[in-house]
């Protein structure tokens, strides 16, 4: 976030500058441009999402060529080479290029105006993060062109993705294309991290963040553990390949089970990286449409901190079979056993939160029953695994790839596409139609649990994964049609999501708050400003909105608050006062909001208007109320820097694979060259040049410039220079 | 209520039907790890059945209470509901239950890790070695050295010693036990044993390359009689075939065109590439026991072996058909 009192004193003086090799872009850029040069969370959230979702489009191609090839024994359709490089670009892409940054794209976009903030803590290494994604994922994917894509699966075991066994550059694309990858996770973790910590809203504790916040920001933390390790392990892999290390070489002594301790000491974590957004959009969407509040919300909370504690003490149940000997392999069946119980106590809160609700069976819901429903049997398999001897017979079985789609396809993505379903309205201003959204709903789910439900059975009856071809006579054939039959329905039901979307262009205005939801992200525009909130918000309830809107009777029931000054004594009875003050609640608010967004729904101008009898009672919220001083709103300027460095890594990339030392020591330049005129950028620009004032119509101030008076939100944090 | 009886039924109709599914597949799914056909695999087959049955029990449970609460509270008029916050007493339940579901799972798991990591007494010693894409075996105590299709003695255990010349593969015979991986540059272990005389079949599950999938493997189980005469018969050295035949003039071939550089033939050569083909039509498959073996198939085979078996390290030697025809004619001497 960057409010700055006015001028900002991050700014270079002009004619102190270093002069520039481009000139910045001015304003509020639209167009490509705009695109092209956003250092806007929700814009860089929308263009995660969008990439990675055509990266889901490529990844489910690749998905339908297995299905296709393996629908059939002894088929022909595919050539055991190119089985094995889809197969591996598969599992790559949909755990690299698609689950992530759908969830990074989705906790880009919603932790900010979830937490009341105006942007992220650091706007340029955010561009950056994305950009890196797209030059990683376009990188990895280039390879199909230049000769082969990678073919060692998706965790590339050495010594078969050494040089001696794989020498052409196929593994080479996956060694730098994850490496890349890795530091756009990196740098997104931290940026989400930081925001989340230093740029709530005041009133915004801890324990009142939406439950998606906790959810991703675990996930964050995960990933800046997790993405060291399987940097080691690649670079190490990559020092076997390109300079002729010996690091994971059988032959010259080295132990290849190195390699997989590194990858799965990340993998697994990965598991509920990968996951544990997915719930947080669940334990968001739940409660809104059985109109009653997550249940348990602090074992919610702790479960989900406990699941990433121990996802770091399981990774060698990925090795059950490698030989690490009974007392290892006992130690981890425990763990492995262990982390099922704040697994299971999440399935059992979701269901205590639909107990006795009023639910409304909308799209958003029945994707978020689906993730519950589905990933409850991918768990159950999940505990199978963990029974050490049954495993040996499951492991590397389709048995497994059963398993970990109930979790990620079952899991992750029909909690992602709940999300999709529920946040298209903030995110566009209109809402996908129900009845396609049912459709896709119903599609998927009978497509998703034909293609996979069967595969429990050809695991178990022992068909191995990653075979390009199975001989008749096995008793595989039939199941193997059906899944491939299942995956049809899937790929159907995807074309209808789509369908839906383009029908949807001309779906009339959503309203800010279509659902009656109850966190912040609701209380803005949709789409929200540039700036988010034209006032910070001041936050007193978890679950705000919600109790602007609602309050409990004696009972316990919800009922609305009245919002005139007659019940005053109904709010004097009310024992849970947490009602709001908006920070908005001074007389000029109302204008402002007016002039930014052409109009407010009704709950938000109730909220308003009452605002002025009400005092925020937490404990907690000893922010100072933010003056009209502070709404001098500077938002964060755009830069072409983070694209151009970004684009620097393929450059060096390119050029150590096939050993050209000069592009490759060019691309390290261009990465400097882009780092130092991204340091020397002011993150905001001073207005006179250009920089981005965001039009709020606000009353007049004197440029007073106290420099240590506090911004709405974070009084400490300056503009980051990122 | 009866409706809701009626879910209940239909949902624990489908999860009897799957298990049954499950449990009478054995006979036309030959690599089925839930028909087991000895000691090992059954004592991993009596551990994981109870197991199912848990998971079965939670999954009704929780599909079902997750169907009836989407039916039974869906929207209807009335009164908004009670904003329930939590239940701290519920919480510790079903954090506790589970747990101790948990660790009645987690005790005999790990007391059957142990015992199956025993070393059994009395056991055929193996050395099974993972090539890309095929199993050597050796009887370093019998003096015997085979490929593919292991044979083992009924009721006797098989203790194997499992290493790697070159990739990670791993081995496995699902009905007699569970897989290890074949790590290079480690020895790990493994057993095996059948209850009754038979063919099992196996293949590798580590994925090792671009034929992964046809490295295939067979465990021949044996009267212990029929073993011994198997065990005779291996040691034997290859009998050279009466000259002016074609199998006389195949295995000159067999010499002149380089085959020897890979293969041993016992008395004849010695590489050690390949698999060893001393006994070569003592087994009913080859390759990987990726094909069976019969001169059609060799003959596809010496054809063009990478062409039909994606990346054999065994090149195309461009073989006339008659060439193949006496290769075939040498090769099926070698019982």
């Amino acid at each position: 976030m960057t409010i700055t009192t006015d001028p900002p004193r991050t700014a270079v003086a002009p004619e102190d500058a270093p002069p520039r090799l481009l000139r910045r872009p001015s304003g509020y850029a639209h167009g490509l441009w705009g695109w092209l040069t956003t250092v806007d969370h929700k814009k860089i959230g929308i263009m995660y999402g969008v990439t990675a979702f055509i990266f889901f489009i490529l990844g489910g191609l690749e998905a339908m060529l297995l299905r296709i090839q393996l629908g059939s024994p002894e088929s022909t359709f595919l050539s055991a080479d190119t089985y094995n490089q889809v197969f591996t670009m598969h599992g790559t892409t949909m755990i690299f290029l698609v689950v992530m940054p759908l969830s990074a794209g989705l906790a880009n976009y919603l932790i900010p105006l979830m937490i009341g903030a105006r942007d992220v803590a650091f706007p340029r290494l955010n561009a950056f993060g994305y950009w890196v994604f797209l030059v990683g994922g376009l990188f990895m994917y280039t390879s199909f062109i230049f000769g082969g894509a990678p073919n060692g699966g998706w965790f590339g075991y050495p010594p078969n993705t050494l040089k001696a066994f794989s020498p052409g550059h196929n593994i080479d694309y996956w060694v730098f294309g994850l490496q890349i990858l890795g530091i756009a996770s990196l740098t997104g973790a931290i940026n989400l991290i930081v925001t989340t910590l230093n740029m709530r809203a005041p009133g915004m504790s801890l324990f009142r963040m939406p439950i998606f916040v906790w959810m991703s920001v675990i996930a964050q933390f995960l990933l800046l553990f997790a993405i060291p390790v399987i940097t080691v392990a690649l670079f190490l892999l990559m020092f076997d390949r390109q300079f002729g290390a010996n690091f994971f070489n059988a032959q010259a002594g080295s132990d290849p089970l190195l390699w997989q301790h590194l990858f799965w000491l990340f993998g697994h974590p990965e598991v509920y990286i990968l996951i544990l957004p997915a719930m947080g959009v669940v334990s968001e969407i739940l409660p809104v449409f059985t109109r009653k509040p997550l249940f348990g919300y602090q074992v919610m909370v702790f479960s989900g901190i406990a699941i990433a504690f121990m996802g770091w003490g399981v990774w060698a149940h990925h090795m059950f079979v490698s030989g690490i000997g009974p007392v290892a392999t006992s130690a981890f069946a425990a763990s492995t056993m262990l982390i099922a119980v704040p697994t299971g106590v999440k399935i059992f809160n979701w269901l205590a939160t639909m107990w006795r609700g009023q639910i409304r069976t909308k799209v958003p819901f029945l994707f978020a029953v689906g993730f519950v429903t589905m990933f409850t049997i991918g768990g159950l398999s999940g505990v199978t695994h963990g029974v050490v001897p049954a495993d040996t017979q499951q492991t590397d079985t389709y048995y497994v790839v059963a398993h970990f789609h109930y979790v990620l396809f079952g899991g992750s993505m029909f909690g992602l596409f709940a999300g999709a379903y529920y946040w298209y309205p903030k995110l566009t201003n209109k809402l996908l139609n129900e009845k396609l959204g049912k459709l896709h709903f119903w599609l998927m789910l009978i497509g998703f649990n034909l293609t996979f439900g069967p595969m429990h059975l050809l695991g178990l009856w022992g068909m191995p994964r990653r075979v390009y071809t199975y001989p008749s006579g096995r008793g595989w054939d039939f199941w193997n049609l059906m899944s491939t039959v299942g995956s049809f329905l899937i790929a159907i039901s995807i074309l209808v999501f789509i369908v839906n979307m383009i029908k949807t262009r001309k779906a009339g205005p959503a309203g800010d708050d279509p659902w009656d939801a109850r966190t912040l992200e609701w209380t803005t525009s949709s789409p929200p400003p540039e700036y988010n909130f034209a006032v910070v918000p001041l936050v007193t309830a978890r679950d705000d909105l919600w109790h602007r809107k609602y309050t409990e009777d004696e009972h316990g029931r919800a009922i609305p608050r009245v919002t005139s000054e007659e019940h005053d004594a109904d709010k004097e009875a009310d024992t849970d006062d947490d009602r709001v003050i908006s920070a908005a609640a001074t007389e000029g608010t109302g204008t402002i909001d007016a002039t930014v967004d052409g109009g407010t729904d009704s709950a938000k101008d109730g909220e308003v208007d009452e605002g002025h009898d009400d005092e925020d009672r937490s404990d907690e919220a000893v922010h100072p109320v933010p003056t009209a001083h502070d709404l001098h709103i500077h938002m964060p300027s755009p830069s072409y820097w983070p694209l151009f460095t970004a684009i620097g890594l393929a450059v060096v990339a390119y050029g150590m694979i096939y050993r050209v030392w000069i592009v490759a020591i060019l691309g390290g330049i261009w990465i400097l060259t882009g780092i130092y005129a991204w340091g020397m950028e002011p993150s905001a620009e001073p207005e006179a040049e250009g920089g981005q004032h965001v039009p709020v119509d606000e009353p007049d101030q004197p440029a007073d410039d106290d420099p240590d008076a506090p911004g709405p939100g974070s009084p400490e944090l300056e503009p980051v220079g990122s | 209520m009866s409706g809701r009886r009626h879910r209940l039924l239909k949902c624990s109709g489908v999860v009897l039907l799957l298990l049954f599914l499950v449990a009478c597949g054995s006979k036309k799914t030959p690599q089925n790890s839930l028909s087991p056909a000895g000691e090992y695999a059954r004592t991993i087959d009596n551990l994981i059945d109870p197991v199912f049955i848990v998971a079965a029990v939670v999954f009704v449970l929780v599909e079902g209470l997750a169907l009836l609460f989407v039916i039974r509270y869906r929207q209807r008029p009335g009164p908004e509901p009670v904003q329930v916050h939590g239940n701290t007493r519920l919480e510790v339940g079903w954090t506790l239950v589970p747990f101790l579901i948990l660790v009645t799972i987690a005790v005999p798991t790990i007391i059957t890790i142990f015992k199956l990591a025993d070393e059994p007494p009395n056991a055929v010693n193996v050395t099974v070695i993972g090539h890309q894409w095929w199993w050597e075996y050796r009887y370093d105590d019998l003096g015997i050295v085979s490929a593919n299709e292991l044979h083992l003695p009924v009721g006797r255990p098989v203790q194997l010693k499992l290493q790697s010349v070159d990739v990670i593969h791993s081995y496995w015979v699902p009905r007699l036990n569970g897989k290890t991986d074949v790590v290079p540059g480690r020895t790990n272990h493994s057993k095996l044993k059948a209850e009754r005389p038979g063919t099992y079949i196996g293949q590798c599950t580590e994925f090792c390359g671009l034929s992964h999938a046809n490295m295939r493997n067979r465990a021949v189980a044996q009267t212990p009689a029929d073993f011994d005469a198997w065990v005779k018969g291996q040691q034997q050295a290859a009998v050279a075939p009466a000259a002016n035949t074609d199998a006389a003039t195949g295995m000159t071939l067999f010499t002149s065109k380089g085959c020897t550089g890979c293969h041993t033939v016992q008395g004849l050569s010695k590489g050690a590439v390949g698999p060893n083909l001393t006994h070569l039509y003592s087994r009913s498959t080859f390759a990987g026991s990726m094909f069976d073996l019969n001169a059609t198939e060799l003959r596809k085979w010496l054809h063009d072996p990478p062409g039909v078996k994606p990346g054999s390290k065994m090149p195309n030697l461009n073989l006339s058909a008659d060439e193949i025809q006496k290769l075939i004619a040498y090769l099926e001497t070698l019982k």
